[in-house]
């Protein structure tokens, strides 16, 4: 009610003439019923909550539809959620939080409790679906042409918003049908030859369909059911003006769970691993995920080629976050200790130029790097070596050393501001105390300034070791983790970090996908990390103060 | 001290003890080299350091050649010719891409995290110091190790919602956005309690809400903070590389990060022109804004946020 009132309030006010009344000495109303805002900021509010209700029933009706009741069951928590804070005077608090903690729990704690479960299956390469979906996929791929089959005049039709299907004529009858419906009849004139005309559907030009290779493509991979049964098969054409059905020869009995070639006669039967096999060993390539328990996490650390690489892996990742820190920490500290020095001139110019590494964007650097390091034709070899062929991203050791460069070449002008930034807050009677002491440059910086300044940036260097260790884009960008290391699976490198490393198994760059095993080694580094969270919540104590 | 005594001595030692003036001035000229005058000497080391690869992209991207090997004598031919090259290819797409999506994130990142810091430093709710440190632990998981989990999951969403699903700027403007309350509401939190409370309360005795106090009395008066958060979500979502390989498929959607990273890392030498000039022309907006928000932004680095 009393948004009402002051809406209506706001609009006489912008309406009518200057408002000489509101100024207009005491005579005027308490300011605070003059207030403007709230009548816009509820009419605002409303409006993007009518936004995203509507959004959200969209995407409610839509995930009815496909039957994805996961993705339902959230829309539905979030929406009821969003509209009870934001149309309730209750949980003040939540109006502010809630943008961001629903980010947070869909983009972020969602997907982590989700690989925790991938972690447990075999998603991957050949088992990337329902077993509904791999039956579909194996009759799919064992489809042939059925022999003596009869040939029908066919028309590539389209309907609106662009899906695709075939009209046949068979016999004089007009049957039309897509991907996702089978054939039905259509009620045309008898014709003779490709249907021309089909009520609801525009023909397909065929020149058009000659000169469009991607609608070709489409067309060829087209293929329309008979019927709702899959063993009936379905009408796929080579050319676009003629059809002939296609059915598989391999035959799925739902009753059995088996798949039978009709063919050679092999039984294929599911397994527990998500496959069908036959009794001789052989399988289909098509599986299904299932869960697979902790056999994903035994191997990491059983199979002998995979523990063998990840090991190497492991320990690089560790040197590299700790080198990461401590080089271009001492780096860092190093030009802060000279140039901490008011009788030099032009010390901000000179700061500007030192952080330019910094602020040169990481995977820019990281990419130019890579060039430069080019064994042939780079310019390190060509200009600092004298020509020599190095073969800087070729050889395992060369190649870490190299990655390491680049990494304090970007990151010390980083530990030259913090440094610069923790000396000259210093405390300054402690220095003098020291000077009068007679302590000397050396002993100073021992006893006095090096452990002041590593007590204010411990909680940096282990934020930074925390980065290091899934320094992501420096590693990947700069040589893919490689020189890949002789017989390891997955193309595992030898300057991966296990976040690389796990970017490689999940087949991202292409190669075999192995999901689940990448999940694992995921939650394996999960918990490398809350350690290492740990500490830093332990050291920095800086809840206290909240 | 030491060095300057040392030196001292040393000169007394050749001298004999007995010195005409001019000496005294050639001496201090001396103790100036040895304290002050070397450190220009170390100061263009360290430049030529930091800047040597920085002139070398800048002489490639003008050399028109255009291969890997060409570009190692710097300055030898100077030409516009790749910048005008890169008309010809996807790049103003990505570049275009790039700051759509930095700039919305930014911007998504500041109100998320503003928004999450006033909750944070003005009401007490119970549970408050517990979220406080359930998000501080959770920013410190990095999303990027659960891209599997992301990856299926966008492709579940895509066939429910797609313009939310692979493929779409939109969702990967969402996934930067979920890191939002945890990275940054920290360094606001800190910030927004130097704002004294007292002026909340006077303009809630004025008759003034709690929307109308965020916006109008809170967030003017920490511009600053908005801004360097504004700086590093826009920054990180720049240099992203895996979420943004991961969702964006199609090459017309790529970022600056995964085209440029293709360009590389395809056909290295034919290319590196290409590169080059893309580099540097990419690198201009992130510089610009990093040099004039350097002073902000070395606070905010000290406060919790670290690059690479």
């Amino acid at each position: 009610m009393s948004v009402q009132h002051d809406e209506a309030q706001d609009l006489e006010t912008t309406s009518g003439p200057p408002s000489t009344s509101r100024r207009g000495g005491p005579s005027a109303e308490s300011h605070s019923r003059g207030w403007r805002g709230l009548g816009w900021g509820f009419l605002v509010k409303l409006a993007i909550m009518a936004v995203i209700n509507a959004l959200g029933l969209l995407a409610l009706i839509s995930a009815f539809r496909v039957e994805s009741w996961w993705i339902f069951g959230i829309t539905l928590a979030l929406l009821v959620i969003a509209d009870i804070v934001y149309f309730t005077k209750k949980a003040l608090p939540l109006k502010y939080l809630l943008p961001g903690l629903a980010f947070l729990f869909v983009f972020q704690i969602f997907v982590f409790g989700y690989t925790a479960y991938i972690a447990f299956t075999n998603y991957g390469t050949g088992h990337a679906g329902s077993m509904e979906q791999a039956v579909d996929a194996a009759l799919i791929q064992g489809e042939r042409r059925v022999e003596g089959s009869p040939t029908y005049p066919l028309s590539v039709v389209e309907r609106l918003g662009g899906e695709l299907g075939f009209a046949i004529n068979d016999g004089g009858e007009v049957l039309v049908g897509t991907e996702n419906e089978p054939l039905s009849s259509v009620d045309v004139p008898t014709a003779s030859g490709a249907p021309s005309d089909v009520p609801g559907w525009t023909v397909v030009d065929r020149g058009r369909l000659l000169s469009d290779q991607e609608l070709q493509a489409a067309v060829v991979d087209l293929r329309v059911p008979v019927s709702e049964d899959p063993n009936d098969g379905a009408i796929r054409t080579r050319d676009g003006s003629s059809g002939a059905v296609y059915t598989s020869t391999l035959v799925w009995d739902e009753e059995a769970q088996t798949i039978t070639d009709t063919v050679s006669g092999t039984v294929y039967a599911p397994n527990d691993r998500g496959s069908f096999v036959a009794d001789d060993g052989s399988s289909l390539p098509t599986g299904w995920y299932v869960n697979v328990g902790f056999d994903n996490f035994l191997a990491i650390f059983t199979d002998p080629a995979l523990a063998e690489a990840l090991l190497i892996v492991t320990i690089w990742t560790f040197a590299f976050a700790l080198l990461s820190v401590v080089l271009p920490f001492a780096l860092g500290l190093l030009f802060a200790l000279v140039f901490n020095d008011p009788r030099i001139r032009a010390r901000k110019f000179l700061r500007v130029l030192f952080i330019l590494p910094y602020a040169f964007p990481a995977f820019l650097s990281a990419l130019l790097f890579r060039g430069m390091f080019n064994a042939e034709f780079g310019v390190i070899n060509d200009l600092f070596f004298f020509g020599a062929d190095i073969n800087w991203l070729g050889d395992p050791w060369l190649a870490r050393g190299a990655v390491l460069f680049v990494n304090v070449w970007l990151s010390f002008p980083y530990w030259f501001l913090v440094c610069t930034g923790a000396l000259q807050s210093l405390p300054s009677d402690t220095l003098e105390a020291a000077d009068i002491d007679g302590a000397g440059k050396f002993r100073r910086f021992r006893s006095i300034i090096l452990p002041l300044l590593l007590v204010s940036t411990a909680p940096l260097a282990i934020a930074s070791f925390a980065v290091g260790f899934n320094n992501f884009t420096v590693i990947y960008i700069f040589n893919d983790g490689g020189p890949v290391i002789p017989g390891a699976p997955y193309r595992l490198g030898s300057t991966d970090l296990l976040i690389t490393a796990i970017f490689d198994i999940a087949g991202i760059s292409g190669g075999v996908a192995n999901y689940g095993l990448a999940s694992a080694l995921s939650i394996l580094v999960f918990i490398v990390i809350g350690l290492i969270a740990a500490i830093v919540f332990r050291q920095t104590r800086r809840l206290e103060n909240f | 001290m030491t060095e300057t005594r040392a030196a001292t001595v040393r000169e007394t030692a050749g001298d004999g003890g007995s010195r005409p003036p001019h000496d005294r001035t050639s001496a201090r000229r001396r103790r100036w080299w040895l304290e002050v005058g070397w450190k220009y000497f170390f100061a263009a080391g360290i430049i030529f350091y930091a800047a040597f690869p920085l002139v070398y992209i800048l002489s490639a991207s003008l050399n028109p050649r255009g291969s890997l090997a060409a570009s190692n004598a710097i300055f030898s031919a100077v030409s516009i010719e790749n910048y005008m090259a890169l008309g010809d290819t996807y790049f103003w797409a990505w570049y275009g891409n790039t700051l759509l999506i930095g700039g919305i994130a930014a911007v998504g990142a500041v109100v998320i995290g503003a928004a999450g810091a006033y909750a944070f430093s003005r009401f007490r709710f119970s549970g408050r110091r517990a979220s406080l440190s359930g998000l501080l632990i959770i920013q410190m998981f990095p999303q990027t190790l659960a891209f599997v989990a992301i990856l299926l999951m966008l492709l579940a969403i895509g066939e429910v919602v797609p313009a939310l699903g692979i493929n779409s700027k939109i969702s990967l403007i969402a996934l930067y956005l979920a890191g939002a309350l945890g990275a940054n509401t920290f360094l606001m939190y800190g910030f927004f309690n130097t704002v004294p409370i007292e002026i909340d309360e006077s303009a809630k005795i004025d008759g003034a809400t709690h929307a109308q106090i965020f916006w109008r009395l809170i967030m003017p008066l920490v511009t600053p903070i908005l801004a360097v958060v504004a700086l590093l979500a826009f920054i990180a979502a720049f240099g992203d590389y895996v979420l943004a390989k991961i969702v964006l498929v199609s090459e017309e959607n790529w970022t600056l990060a995964v085209g440029m990273y293709q360009w590389v890392s395809d056909q290295l030498t034919s290319r590196w022109g290409l590169f080059t000039a893309g580099a540097v022309l990419a690198a201009i907006p992130v510089l610009v804004l990093f040099l004039s928000l350097q002073r902000y932004i070395v606070g905010g680095l000290t406060a919790g946020a670290v690059k690479g």
